[in-house]
């Protein structure tokens, strides 16, 4: 178990540089995942960590060895960093268990270690068959226990899950989690999907355009990003107008806790903070009935359903945010290209509340400032 | 780490071995890194200079007769009856061997044609059967035979297999779905045909008809046979006969121009129709099959005479020389030396050929750039370079700087192995293709050094695409003809040469057996290789 470290790391490959200064940690035994868009360098970033690239700049380093540091360079097979690309990577002409025994010497490969591996990962049945007589989960198992055979320090997987159906995605991440866990191996994980990079890792670190924005747990990311953007990649978000008072938000919604940080110097100032759908209460509020409710009254427009639970489109009375679209690109709310006067709300699956429903929306906090 | 218990705690691990000599750390930092590229790169530029040097060599020989010379030789008016025969040969051929191609192909393909996997190998095989011999095969049941119809006949005969079988697997692995996409626009199935599928399988018409034109202005035999005077006979004579080692190698730059130019007009032609794979996910649908109904008949008639012609008459002929020469004299001795020879020969330029398209396809494919891409292109120039010039260059090039190497077996087997090196860049590229990078890299990140990981992952990857590539280089050695009749080694004969030299005394019946040879020779392996390819094409629709 060791602590990887990327420092000030610079990539490209002739034209624009796809890494501009990386620096990453990742501490021992813990799994972090690195988590961009495509095309925002993550590739590239494990690929030069698992020394198929060599850095331009910057250096890389395993414990206290270093990797590449423009004067050193290990080649891939003299570092002790285990590597499972996208789709597994199988190679095709060998079966289940010499896939597995690959990195292992001969003697090695005969003794009980492979079965051990096999066992390990669920797929010791498995063994003499070949790769494409494999489903993909399986695959992406065999994939692990080899790149886990030669009992590495660090362990890189690129997308490991992107290729499989939701169904099945779902199961074997959990079971691949399980498994580093008991393992306690420094994990890298590459990911553009947020939901898992915030319920699998330790820590979530944010790349965008080459450089690691933001690096922290992923409740740290998820109530305090970095900015606006990084705040809509991870889910979706209300901006909301608001005044900072005596360390507090006060907003159409109501008054806010802030989160943390101490309130803008000089008394009373304006700006705007973050609200997550779940933060807001919604009731509904009949014409008439309203006296005793407190909240910003609005119209429900759409109802989206989900089971679990719905996202409900609020129109206000009076707007509450300053004009900004708060579209976030998570798959699920994604479609709804949304006016920036619409609340975005999340409430449970039986609160559903059909279109044209008076509400009163309140938020509680605590709450992030945006500016 | 408790499940992994039963590893040794000697697992060896990275750190400890690198820092231990820092000296040994930068030798196998370079080795890692460039060892195997430096290897590869000789390989490659031998591989190019190769292939140049029997071309530079005779524009070298051309230019230093001087302009006045090269200007004469040109003008004269047997050039332009060359040039005419050449040209209206070669466009009768390709147009009847595209029509027939096609309509063999989407018989056998995409209707419900009685014992079609029979036909797909009968309508094949006449490819395992050289040109020559078919010409022999006619000729000698009737000596008649002669001139421009009787060359388009023969050739047409010998050469429409190589439209048929990339029209057939292009239409195997056509998408179903473009063509009921098109008959639900509105199409009925003719112009549904036209608009969509033939546009489809363009590349592969058009790819097939190169192939065509260019094997034909590459023939020496067949047209020797017939008497039928095109711009290979010719050459041939002026050098063997004339002993006008000039005039030969001006002409032989004329037949390199018209061979670009066929490639010229394979390119514009095919133009943007190269990329036409179809885009999105999503499976292939294969395409129902055509019931043939009271067409039937003349569909399996019409397929009749065609194989019947093309194989059935060069090997019907073939046996009856044999039956007839066994009762007379029958050099056993000789034939089974000259099927050694043979053998040789065809054995070192196979290997040669590939040894050379390991590097060049690997560095096209795994560093890619300016330098390694015109290596790969300049590979596939011999196609467009008739085994005739080649044998020209290297004899002026051997006559010149190195006698000792005239007619020696090596510069056979190097002939042979630039002749037919784009055979072997074909077959070893896609194999190479197959074999992605990322399994390499795989192997390195699970502790292989490049060597080993070439060793344990690439080489068994490429294994068989690199015995394919040796089966077809052997086969195309064992049966090459013209630039075997120039470089053979003196005294040593060859199944061609022998078979040649009993066809120009009219001994059929001494020629047979070595043609009927010849013919195993590149029959069996022809059609392991069509049964491996439409295997592998059944497991693909299958996934």
């Amino acid at each position: 178990m060791s602590r990887l470290s990327v420092s000030d790391v610079w990539k490209g490959y002739g034209g624009a540089p796809v890494l501009r200064g990386v620096d990453l940690e990742v501490q021992p035994g813990s799994l972090t995942a690195v988590l961009g868009l495509s095309g925002c360098g993550k590739t590239t970033l494990l690929r030069v960590i698992a020394g198929f690239e060599r850095a331009e700049r910057g250096t890389v380093s395993l414990g206290e060895q270093t990797l590449d540091d423009g004067r050193t360079y290990l080649a891939p097979e003299q570092r002790s960093i285990g590597y499972v690309p996208q789709e597994g990577a199988l190679f095709p002409h060998l079966s289940v268990q010499d896939n597995v025994g690959f990195g292992l010497s001969r003697r090695e490969r005969r003794g009980e270690q492979v079965a051990g591996l096999l066992e390990m990962v669920g797929i010791a049945p498995l063994a003499k068959r070949l790769p494409h007589e494999l489903s993909g989960g399986e695959q992406q198992r065999v994939a692990l226990a080899r790149a886990l055979a030669r009992r590495p320090q660090a362990l890189l997987l690129d997308e490991p899950f992107s290729s499989l159906d939701a169904s099945l995605r779902s199961r074997v991440r959990e079971e691949v989690h399980a498994l580093l866990r008991e393992q306690g191996v420094t994990t890298v994980l590459v990911t553009h999907d947020q939901e898992e990079a915030l319920s699998l890792a330790d820590a979530v670190a944010v790349l965008r355009d080459g450089r690691i924005i933001q690096q922290g747990a992923p409740t740290d990311l998820y109530e305090r990003p970095a900015d606006e953007r990084l705040a809509r990649f991870l889910g979706a978000v209300n901006v909301i107008d608001a005044r900072f008072e005596h360390g507090a938000a006060r907003t159409a919604l109501g008054t806010l806790e802030l989160r943390g940080e101490p309130a803008p110097a000089g008394g009373a100032s304006a700006g705007a903070v973050m609200v997550r759908p779940e933060q807001l209460d919604v009731r509904v509020c009949e014409e008439g009935a309203a006296a005793g409710i407190e909240g910003l009254r609005g119209r429900v427009e759409q109802c989206r359903y989900y089971g679990h639970d719905a996202l409900l489109h609020i129109r206000p009375e009076r707007p509450a945010g300053d004009g900004r679209s708060a579209d976030a690109p998570q798959p699920a709310d994604a479609e709804q290209a949304q006016d920036a006067e619409l609340l975005l709300a999340r409430v449970h699956g039986e609160q559903a509340l059909p279109v044209g429903t008076r509400v009163a929306v309140a938020a509680h906090g605590p709450v992030t400032t945006l500016r | 780490m408790s499940t992994l218990a039963p590893s040794p705690p000697t697992t060896p691990s990275a750190p400890s071995r690198p820092s231990a000599r820092p000296a040994a750390r930068w030798t196998r930092v370079w080795s890692g890194r460039r060892r195997w590229p430096l290897v590869a790169i000789a390989g490659a530029a031998i591989a190019a200079a190769l292939v140049l040097l029997p071309l530079a060599y005779l524009v070298v020989e051309a230019l230093k007769s001087g302009p006045g010379e090269v200007q004469r030789l040109l003008l004269r008016h047997s050039v332009a009856v060359l040039l005419w025969n050449t040209v209206r040969l070669a466009l009768a051929c390709t147009v009847l061997c595209a029509v027939l191609g096609v309509a063999a192909a989407w018989c056998v393909e995409r209707t419900k044609l009685p014992a079609r996997r029979l036909w797909a190998v009968a309508l094949v095989l006449p490819l395992g059967v050289p040109d020559f011999v078919v010409g022999f095969g006619w000729v000698s049941i009737d000596p008649a035979l002669h001139g421009y119809l009787a060359a388009v006949m023969i050739m047409t005969l010998a050469l429409y297999p190589l439209v048929y079988l990339p029209v057939a697997s292009a239409l195997a692995n056509l998408d179903a779905g473009l063509e009921e996409a098109a008959r639900s626009l509105g199409l009925g199935p003719w112009r549904a045909f036209w608009r969509v599928t033939l546009r489809q399988i363009r590349p592969a018409v058009l790819g097939g008809c190169l192939l065509v034109t260019l094997a034909l202005l590459a023939e020496y035999g067949a047209f020797e046979i017939v008497q039928y005077q095109t711009f290979t006979v010719a050459i041939f004579t002026e050098y063997k006969l004339g002993f006008d080692a000039v005039a030969a190698c001006v002409l032989s730059l004329v037949l390199v121009a018209l061979s670009i130019a066929a490639l010229g007009g394979e390119l514009t032609l095919t133009g943007r129709g190269r990329a036409g794979r179809p885009a999105g996910p999503g499976a292939r649908r294969v395409a129902p099959r055509v019931a043939l109904g009271r067409l039937a008949a003349p569909v399996l008639a019409g397929l009749g005479a065609l194989s019947g012609l093309a194989l059935g008459v060069p090997i019907g002929s073939l046996v009856y020389w044999m039956a007839r020469g066994s009762s007379t004299t029958l050099p056993s001795a000789s034939i089974l030396d000259a099927a050694a020879h043979t053998a040789a020969y065809s054995a070192g330029a196979a290997a040669l050929a590939t040894a050379l398209a390991v590097p060049v396809s690997a560095l096209a494919l795994r560093h890619r750039n300016r330098v390694t891409v015109l290596i790969e292109r300049l590979a596939y120039l011999p196609m467009a370079l008739p085994g005739l010039v080649i044998a020209l260059g290297l004899v002026s090039f051997s006559v010149r700087y190195a006698f000792s190497l005239y007619q020696s077996a090596l510069e056979l087997i190097v002939a042979y192995a630039i002749l037919f090196l784009p055979l072997a860049v074909v077959g070893v590229r896609s194999a190479m293709g197959q074999s992605s990078a990322r399994l390499e890299e795989v192997g390195r990140s699970l502790g292989a050094r490049p060597s080993t990981v070439w060793r344990r992952v690439t080489l068994p990857l490429i294994a068989p695409g690199l015995g394919a590539a040796f089966a077809l280089v052997f086969i195309s050695a064992a049966t090459e003809l013209t630039a075997t009749l120039l470089l053979h080694p003196t005294g040593v004969n060859t199944l061609a040469t022998q078979f040649w030299a009993y066809t120009s005394e009219l001994s059929y019946g001494a020629a047979a057996p070595y043609a009927a040879l010849m013919v195993a020779i590149s029959a069996v392996p022809a059609y392991l290789l069509s049964r491996r390819m439409s295997t592998l094409a059944n497991a693909e629709r299958a996934a």
